[in-house]
């Protein structure tokens, strides 16, 4: 140590920062691929009427039945419409941008909610244990043993379609893992010194429970989020399949997988193409939130 | 052992308890039920008429222990929109489900399996690499769109397997290997990750010494060893299969519960949406159990832990 130390100090100059700084962030081993996919969702997502080059609801029947008979790739491609139109004539590339759009927006504002609420629970739960925390742990047991696309499937029974009660039922599944998670931490927390100090020093729960142990599992959040939004995005997309989802006739990726289905041998790409981004985004994401467990809190891989 | 069944079992029941009451008075929520049952030109007199039949003009706790009652003794009422017993829709389709599950179970473990082996095996080579991808795209593309896919390449295109419907075990080919797709990546996972550490153990390399000869030493003293991890993920995934299988049946037409699940969702058929919710989750919470207490009695750590 005390003869590589002087060297190291040298090389480690005024001028260097920047090097230094950037050799830092080459030694996270960033998923460069997955960052790149990821942003170009939420630039689509955000833009989408900027990039969007039509209305992607526009009908333009015209163009859409000149496609009704067999017709081949060739044919459709125009400089006008870059992937093409679908039945309807509406602009395929236009209703893929949207179509990012609806499946962000659906998968970050249901997890917000269910990351809200489950840290809550999560962090009640273990903050005051007893039997409340063993009741709230066997529901979230229930709710994470049950198989996700049923549970969704129950609440869509009960409270209709549309986008609302989609996002009310992608809060209901996912909710429980943050507040197990949360809660195994704070149990740990709980026993630390600054927490008992605390409570000594007679600062009430609720301020205890967000100002000292809220801030440490915020990173655990964080990574929980990372690791469900392939999964929301795959049950949006689902449910929206199913024709239990996002109401027909918006430009959501299930919805056009279900559309193109009729006429696969004419027009396949109305299928392939929102298909393919659902499989290119989860894959991405998944990726993404495994670096992201790696790197902030490795201990979490077993989980 | 005998403490952890029951208690295992009292929270089953427990869980199954809460489910049929939240799809009990859920379902309250969707509509009145003599309404869907009545026609145009039923009057007000026949419609309280009816209310009473049914049982409507009873507080709601009555009218769930009431549907309790009836679900203990194989009734769980008509359905409105086919107007005849549930019970008989649902065992019509039951079969169905079960043997897509069983097929694509069967599928995912005759390819899964042999997959990660050789992952395992040629470990860091472009077949692991080539497996590893492989696992990732299982993973992450929506079933439904493969479903498409396949129907698309091998029933519109190619013309050599029919598109939907059941029948001979043609049809069971697509429907089962897009059902196993996400299970079977989780298999070859599984057995990739237990053949390493097998092979890494004492005894193993002990018969490598010995001077056995590798296929010996991977089939016989390693591949025994790494199936038991295998074998209880087996028996969890199958109930997840279970489930798993409402979006394929839609895709392939399967005549299975998912199917019927999802058409009394569209229809507003309440009696049918309840029971089909109920039977998949008792299948699911029964399976889970009985894969609980299995492997519970397998590994002691789970009993006491």
């Amino acid at each position: 140590m005390a003869t590589a130390s002087p060297e190291t100090t040298i090389t480690v100059g005024r001028a260097s920062r920047m090097s230094s700084v950037w050799r830092q962030t080459m030694a996270l081993k960033l998923p460069w691929i997955p960052i790149v996919v990821l942003m170009v969702l939420v630039i689509c997502a955000i833009f989408a009427p900027l990039l969007a080059p039509y209305d992607p609801k526009e009908i333009d029947v015209l163009k859409g039945v000149q496609r009704t008979g067999p017709v081949y790739v060739s044919e459709t491609y125009s400089s006008e419409n870059l992937l093409g139109v679908d039945m309807l004539g509406r602009d395929m590339l236009s209703r893929l941008i949207y179509g990012a759009r609806i499946s962000a927006f659906i998968s970050l504002v249901s997890l917000g909610f269910g990351a809200a609420v489950g840290t809550a629970v999560g962090i009640m739960s273990g903050y005051f244990g007893g039997k409340t925390d063993a009741f709230i742990m066997r529901v979230c047991d229930a709710v994470m043993g049950f198989p996700t696309i049923l549970l969704a499937l129950i609440i869509v029974a009960i409270l209709g379609a549309g986008i609302l009660n989609v996002i009310i039922a992608i809060m209901a599944t996912v909710w429980a893992r943050f507040a197990r998670q949360i809660r195994g931490e704070v149990l740990t927390l709980k026993e630390r010194d600054f927490v008992v100090m605390a409570v000594v020093a007679g600062v009430p729960s609720h301020t205890i429970m967000l100002r000292h142990i809220f801030p440490n599992v915020v990173n655990t959040v964080l990574i929980v989020v990372s690791l469900l939004v392939g999964q929301t995005i795959l049950l949006e997309a689902s449910l929206s399949f199913l024709g239990v989802g996002v109401p027909p006739g918006e430009p959501a990726w299930g919805i056009m997988v279900s559309e193109g289905r009729n006429n696969l041998i004419n027009v396949w790409w109305l299928s392939l193409l929102p298909g393919l981004a659902i499989t290119i985004v989860v894959i991405a994401m998944n990726l993404f939130g495994d670096w992201l467990r790696d790197t902030l809190d490795p201990k979490l891989r077993r989980t | 052992m005998q403490r952890f069944i029951l208690i295992r079992v009292v929270q089953s029941v427990f869980t199954l308890l809460v489910l049929s009451a939240v799809v009990f008075f859920g379902a309250e929520q969707t509509g009145d039920l003599a309404l869907v049952l009545s026609t145009a030109d039923t009057t007000q007199a026949e419609l309280e008429e009816l209310r009473v039949k049914l049982g409507l003009d009873k507080p709601a706790y009555q009218r769930y222990l009431n549907y309790l009652g009836n679900l203990f003794q194989g009734d769980l009422g008509n359905s409105g929109v086919k107007r005849r017993p549930v019970i008989d829709m649902l065992l019509e389709r039951l079969p169905a489900t079960l043997q897509l599950a069983g097929a694509g179970l069967l599928v995912a473990m005759v390819l899964g399996i042999p997959l990660g082996i050789i992952a395992a095996i040629k470990r860091d080579t472009i077949v692991d690499k080539f497996a590893k991808v492989f696992a990732i795209v299982g993973m992450s593309a929506p079933q439904f769109w493969i479903a498409i896919m396949l129907i698309m390449l091998f029933a519109a295109y190619w013309k050599i397997l029919p598109a939907f419907g059941k029948g001979g075990i043609d049809h069971y080919i697509l429907p089962a290997f897009t059902i196993s797709l996400f299970i079977m990546a989780g298999f070859m996972r599984l057995t990739r990750s237990s053949m390493l550490e097998v092979l890494d153990s004492e005894f193993v390399k002990f018969a490598r010494v010995k001077g056995l000869n590798e296929r010996l030493v991977i089939y016989k003293h390693a591949l025994k060893n790494a199936l038991i991890p295998i074998l209880t993920f087996g028996g969890v995934s199958f109930a997840g299969l279970l489930n798993g299988s409402i979006v394929i049946e839609v895709v392939f037409a399967w005549p299975g519960l998912g199917r019927l699940m999802l058409d009394s969702i569209r229809e507003r058929d309440t009696q049918v949406i309840m029971a089909t919710i109920l039977t998949s989750g008792l299948l699911y919470i029964v399976l889970a159990t009985i894969v609980d207490i299995l492997y519970a009695y397998v590994d002691p750590r789970i009993r006491f832990g």
